[in-house]
């Protein structure tokens, strides 16, 4: 019975419980919200949102509420953690908003872990190791790339640009667009050692051995040494535990800097053509909402899970039972459970319906059940 | 057997010269040369498999992961903004985004100026660059009838030779930005193929440096 409970679950479904477990057992607590949030905190933080699409009503005291298309705001919002305290949260809850490239509102399934409040380098390393490990429950066949707000911006802020070319040179890195990056500096007159710099966060990438040297070689020592000693001692941490090639430094992935300063992540599974998995350091958006503390978290969102391309189920159900309109209640019950005892599913009707797809094909006759036919 | 590499071109001449690349960097696919009205062509040995899409779908393809890697021109990246790798410009297709009017036309500025375009993101960010009020008048084709019939004051177009414009007494005003063709990659896709992908890039890059 538990194995045909565990096969009527949804993908999403499967993954959420998987999750959950894996989150509990580093002792993150569940963290259980209202569906609806006050509008007013979606405009005020409208670009930490992934699309500025919100759903909106007017509550029964005239509020202007939104139903949530995110749930890191609510939780930023709701905490109570300040220095010196640590609040360690995992959720699922359905979001709403009109996902990259759609036309239309949709539910989405996400999943994520936050960790608020004081947060040293364990903290860091633990809820990356999360990430990684959520990843892995999903696929064997997963990268986690590792990216750093406060390298990408050292190396901006070295260039001396005007905000606007900063934002072209941004998205660039994140395009892993080499040849407007280079137009880009040419026209700006950026010097040849900052170039070089940001020529080798747009082509550094991959696994951590191969593209810390290069870093250390290449970016400039007194803006970059801490940040890279920092990034470097998270990597050592995280290795054993990750396996080979699924940990990599990529500086393409870039969050909106207004909200994220220091680790950024994202993860990506073999089949699935977007990461499933965005997170990073979230300390300035902190500091925006009033909170003087730090925050760290990730989301997964579940319902790329569908992407996966899994063969479709041949059969509608596994056994049909035919009953007629003369035999009891109790006896058609009585069959369903010894034709579902070994795990099978079974549905009982009255006759057969067009299209209906099953396994096998059984009526009741009087106590017994026959079956009349079976497919090979 | 090779883990293949799907790759969308975009249909036309431009798409022909494209595929001339790839196969001098090393990815040929000889049946793509078959005169037939097949959509998809394999070189298993090489680990390939091409197709043929429209242009202006070439990004979709790549985004949405039906494709691992594509060629698409800068003007519809910038139009849609697919969330895509842009590893290379491949110097091919090489054109200008350009506004456009009647002979003699000119924009006092004394009211909002009606522009007609396929591109209405590119329009837009263009003329708020410039902090014009517009209107923005979205075709889908035949541009250029737009200001001869008095629809609109100017046109924001692609422009190539500039025949088709001084045909029907019409001008280039002023240049947008230029256009040419580009390599895409999905982004997922780029994390588990990176090693091919790369190979792509290095053979396109030496014949574009060769190029230029």
């Amino acid at each position: 019975m538990k194995d045909l409970q565990l096969t009527c679950l949804r993908e999403d479904e499967k993954a959420t419980l998987r999750l959950r477990a894996l989150f509990a057992r580093y002792g993150y607590r569940p963290y259980r919200m209202s569906k609806f949030e006050e509008y007013d905190l979606y405009v005020r933080n409208k670009s930490f949102l992934l699309s500025d699409h919100v759903i909106t009503f007017t509550d029964t005291d005239g509020k202007l509420m939104a139903l949530k298309p995110d749930v890191t705001l609510s939780i930023v919002k709701n905490s109570k953690a300040s220095e010196g305290g640590l609040e360690k949260v995992f959720y699922n809850e359905n979001v709403y908003r009109v996902s990259r490239g759609g036309e239309s509102f949709r539910e989405i399934m996400q999943v994520g872990a936050e960790c608020i409040g004081e947060i040293d380098e364990y903290g860091l390393c633990e809820v990356l190791l999360l990430a990684a490990k959520s990843l892995e429950t999903l696929s064997h066949s997963f990268v986690l790339d590792l990216s750093h707000m406060g390298i990408l911006a050292a190396v901006l802020d070295g260039l001396g640009l005007t905000d606007a070319s900063r934002a072209e040179l941004l998205a660039c890195i994140g395009d892993k667009n080499l040849h407007t990056a280079r137009e880009i500096c040419r026209r700006e007159g950026v010097s040849p050692e900052g170039e070089a710099a940001l020529e080798l966060l747009i082509t550094s990438y991959g696994e951590p051995s191969r593209v810390l040297p290069l870093l250390r070689k290449g970016l400039p020592k007194e803006s970059c040494g801490a940040l890279l000693d920092q990034l470097e001692r998270i990597l050592d941490a995280l290795s054993p535990a990750i396996p080979e090639g699924r940990l990599h430094v990529d500086f393409s992935v870039i969050h909106d800097c207004r909200y994220y300063n220091g680790l950024v992540f994202k993860g990506f599974i073999e089949g699935i053509p977007t990461g499933i998995l965005s997170g990073g350091q979230y300390d300035a958006l902190m500091q925006r909402m009033g909170k003087r503390a730090g925050g760290v978290g990730f989301a997964v969102y579940l319902d790329l899970l569908e992407e996966l391309a899994k063969p479709r189920t041949d059969y509608d159900v596994d056994a049909v039972l035919l009953y007629g309109e003369e035999d009891p209640p109790a006896k058609v019950a009585s069959a369903v459970e010894r034709l579902s005892a070994d795990g099978k599913s079974v549905r009982a009707q009255r006759g057969l319906q067009e299209d209906q797809r099953y396994r096998e094909l059984w009526r009741l006759q009087g106590e017994e059940v026959t079956l009349l036919e079976a497919d090979a | 057997m090779k883990q293949m590499l799907n790759i969308a071109l975009p249909k036309g001449r431009l798409g022909e010269k494209v595929y001339a690349m790839f196969e001098k960097a090393g990815f040929p696919c000889p049946s793509i040369k078959e005169t037939n009205r097949k959509l998809i062509f394999e070189n298993e040995e090489v680990g390939v498999r091409y197709f043929w899409v429209k242009p202006s779908d070439v990004a979709i393809y790549v985004e949405r992961g039906a494709a691992d890697v594509g060629v698409a021109g800068k003007d519809i990246l910038l139009e849609y903004e697919p969330d895509v790798y842009e590893l290379l410009d491949l110097g091919v297709g090489v054109c200008r985004m350009a506004v456009a009017a009647r002979e003699g036309f000119r924009d006092d500025g004394a009211r909002t100026l009606k522009v007609a375009t396929k591109f209405s993101r590119i329009a837009k960010a263009h003329y708020a660059s410039l902090g014009r009020d517009i209107d923005v008048i979205h075709l889908n084709g035949s541009i250029e009838l737009a200001p001869i019939l008095g629809l609109s004051d100017v046109i924001v177009d692609i422009v190539e030779t500039g025949t088709t414009l001084k045909e029907n007494h019409l001008e280039v005003v002023e240049t947008v930005l230029p256009i040419s063709a580009r390599l895409i990659a999905n982004k997922s896709g780029f994390k588990f193929k990176s090693e091919r992908i790369e190979q792509i890039v290095r053979g396109l890059s030496m014949q574009t440096e060769e190029q230029a």
